[in-house]
């Protein structure tokens, strides 16, 4: 190993035992199988939404937007501004109803709602399907990562995360993995922050060389090119559905909502993380715009994607260089540990409930976890070292996507209109899984025509989300028969303020 | 897991005991309590309608205009495309905006509500 791995390799390190001593200080705390599941739903506002900023900011916004932007223009800016408005969207349709629902996942809530096993039962596969879909491209990250700061074998990176996200979950669950992600989120902003603002020193004292900013291609906010008949607008259109629906159907973004006190704190917790979510998102097109000038070989060797890891060993040789890059390495292991954390809660808690609490017994709720936890890791590491080159941005999209047209409308509609039958529920979640799902397994298979039906395929979610929303509702209305008894005092618990509750 | 349970039992001879009747009201399928219920969920609805309706016609046309004028492009101020400047730096802001405000307001139809059917004292009376 040569010397250009060690500030990688002391940051990867370094990172790992900071978050297992977090992970073992906040078992101090972790007594309760509450605690395990929801942090005994006793986490305040800023704490908990340093945790929902750490968990939310994967390795996608840490290292894959700048790349993104580097290459793609400012067309890419919708994947950030997608990201943080989809808490704006969340915020306003569900986030405190979901809260008082006293749902802790998506399958306790299309249960409470509608009164169905089978519901329940459809929902967990979706959510184990989109936390594996998601937990995928943050193993395979993980690898490229490690391959690119420490030239480790690729199958390093997935192993390392795997095991220091196992070890914290099964140890202390939620409460414990709240403190570590409240304290990666600082870490992740930190480590972005403090190089973009000595590069840009970098830069202003190399008399600010052209940043080609100017050129109009790069410019452009929109997809594909004029004269295409419209596909660019469609595949921009399509993109910005998924993100700004997508978001309330993530599992890891929904259980955090019950770690909450009540509803009121749910939007509170809201509002917060969408000003940590902004103040991030203002860091990668700086990168991008320092890689318009300095890191011209980095797009013509295609290794874009790597730009945050490589850009201060670029622009600054030395010491200086090595700490920096140092830091950034910090921070993008530390978006593979959190993102994977929560999702892997997220799992670990809907198989817990539906699977391995029958086969260990109700009583040993925490063994339950415990067991189910290894499944929800194991099982999508061993298929990302199986399966190589999945396409971290394409993937993350895709799971946006499938989000959004199957949980989206089952949450909007059951907090909003007392009509939801379990058969309509059942049809939409099919129609939409179906088709965003479809496409997901068509795209990641390899298979792209091209043209229109690539453009629908590669971007589901225009055409999958009004299919399930209109599925949902007409099969409701015809079945309106068998609107569950309790819909209107359910609906009444969501709405009704936390002042009356008692 | 242990599901929240809100009491709303029978009237309590306590001097909560508006409350309980006004919220039994919500609560039973009565026709005054479901006044109540339509008109905090319409209002809520709207309100959340409303935001999203102003990020449509905000976040939601860019595409459109820069698709149909793509010279937007060359646009600058202090030297930055209008677009980096809208989209990388103005929209955070303007989001976090949104949601402040939406909080605020959701909250003041809550307090409104709950004026309504728990019956503070200075309002008793107004109902019925």
């Amino acid at each position: 190993m040569d010397t250009t791995a060690v500030p990688g390799l002391v940051a990867v390190v370094l990172v790992s035992l900071v978050t297992l001593a977090i992970g073992t200080w906040g078992l101090r705390f972790s007594r309760t199988t509450s605690d395990f599941f929801v942090a005994s739903r006793t986490v305040r506002p800023r704490l908990n939404a340093s945790a929902i900023g750490g968990e939310y900011l994967s390795a996608a916004s840490f290292l894959g937007i700048a790349g993104l932007l580097l290459v793609g223009g400012a067309e890419m800016l919708w994947y950030p501004v997608g990201w943080t408005a989809g808490y704006l969207v969340l915020l306003v349709l569900v986030a405190a109803p979901l809260r008082r629902s006293g749902a802790y996942t998506l399958p306790d809530f299309a249960e409470a709602r509608l009164g169905s096993r089978t519901v329940r039962a459809a929902c967990s596969l979706f959510v184990v399907g989109v936390g594996w879909l998601y937990l995928l491209p943050q193993f395979e990250g993980a690898g490229i990562t490690l391959h690119a700061a420490i030239g480790a074998p690729e199958w390093v990176g997935p192993v390392v995360v795997g095991g220091v996200v196992l070890a914290n979950v099964t140890s202390g669950g939620m409460r414990s993995i709240t403190f570590v992600q409240a304290f990666q989120y600082w870490l992740k902003l930190t480590a972005l922050l403090i190089p973009a603002a000595v590069l840009l020193a970098v830069w202003w004292g190399d008399g600010r060389p052209g940043s080609g900013l100017g050129d109009g291609e790069w410019s452009v906010p929109v997809a594909g090119h004029a004269g295409d008949g419209g596909l660019g607008l469609y595949t921009t259109y399509s993109l910005i559905i998924a993100l700004f629906l997508g978001t309330m159907g993530l599992p890891h973004v929904v259980v955090r909502f019950y770690t909450n006190p009540d509803g009121r704190a749910a939007r509170r917790t809201t509002v917060v993380v969408l000003g940590f979510l902004g103040l991030f998102y203002l860091l990668p097109p700086v990168y991008a715009g320092l890689g318009r000038v300095y890191g011209g070989q980095l797009v013509s060797s295609g290794r874009s994607d790597v730009l945050v890891l490589e850009l201060p060993r670029v622009m600054l040789e030395g010491a200086g260089g090595d700490v920096l890059t140092g830091l950034v390495t910090a921070g993008a292991f530390a978006a593979f540990l959190s993102t994977s954390s929560g999702l892997a809660i997220a799992v670990a808690g809907v198989l817990t409930q539906d699977v391995t609490t029958r086969l260990v017994g109700e009583r040993d709720g925490v063994t339950a976890f415990r067991v189910a936890a290894v499944v929800a890791v194991v099982i999508p590491l061993v298929v990302a070292l199986l399966v190589r080159n999945v396409g971290v941005a394409q993937s993350v999209g895709l799971a946006f996507a499938v989000a959004a047209s199957t949980f989206c409308p089952l949450l909007v509609l059951g907090i909003w209109w007392r009509g939801l039958t379990d058969v309509g529920a059942l049809a939409g979640l099919g129609a939409g899984g179906l088709g965003a799902g479809g496409a997901a397994v068509v795209t990641l298979g390899g298979y792209s025509p091209g043209g229109w039906a690539g453009a629908l395929l590669g971007q589901p979610a225009a055409w999958s989300v009004p299919l399930a929303v209109v599925v949902m509702v007409t099969v409701s209305l015809a079945t309106a028969g068998r609107a569950p008894a309790h819909a209107r005092r359910f609906l009444v618990r969501l709405h009704t303020p936390e002042s009356l509750a008692s | 897991m242990v599901e929240r349970v809100r009491v709303t039992g029978p009237p309590r001879h306590t001097a909560a005991s508006r409350t309980a009747t006004r919220l039994g009201d919500v609560t039973e399928q009565t026709a005054l309590g479901d006044l109540y219920l339509r008109s905090l969920l319409a209002e809520q609805l709207r309100l959340a309608l409303r935001v999203i309706g102003l990020l449509v016609v905000t976040l939601g046309l860019v595409p459109l205009l820069f698709h149909l004028a793509p010279s937007l492009a060359e646009r600058q101020l202090f030297g930055v495309p209008v677009v980096w400047l809208a989209l990388g730096v103005l929209v955070y802001p303007f989001l976090l905006f949104l949601g402040w405000r939406y909080v605020r307001r959701a909250e003041r139809n809550e307090r409104v509500f709950a004026d309504l059917v728990g019956g503070h004292a200075d309002h008793d009376g107004d109902g019925d």
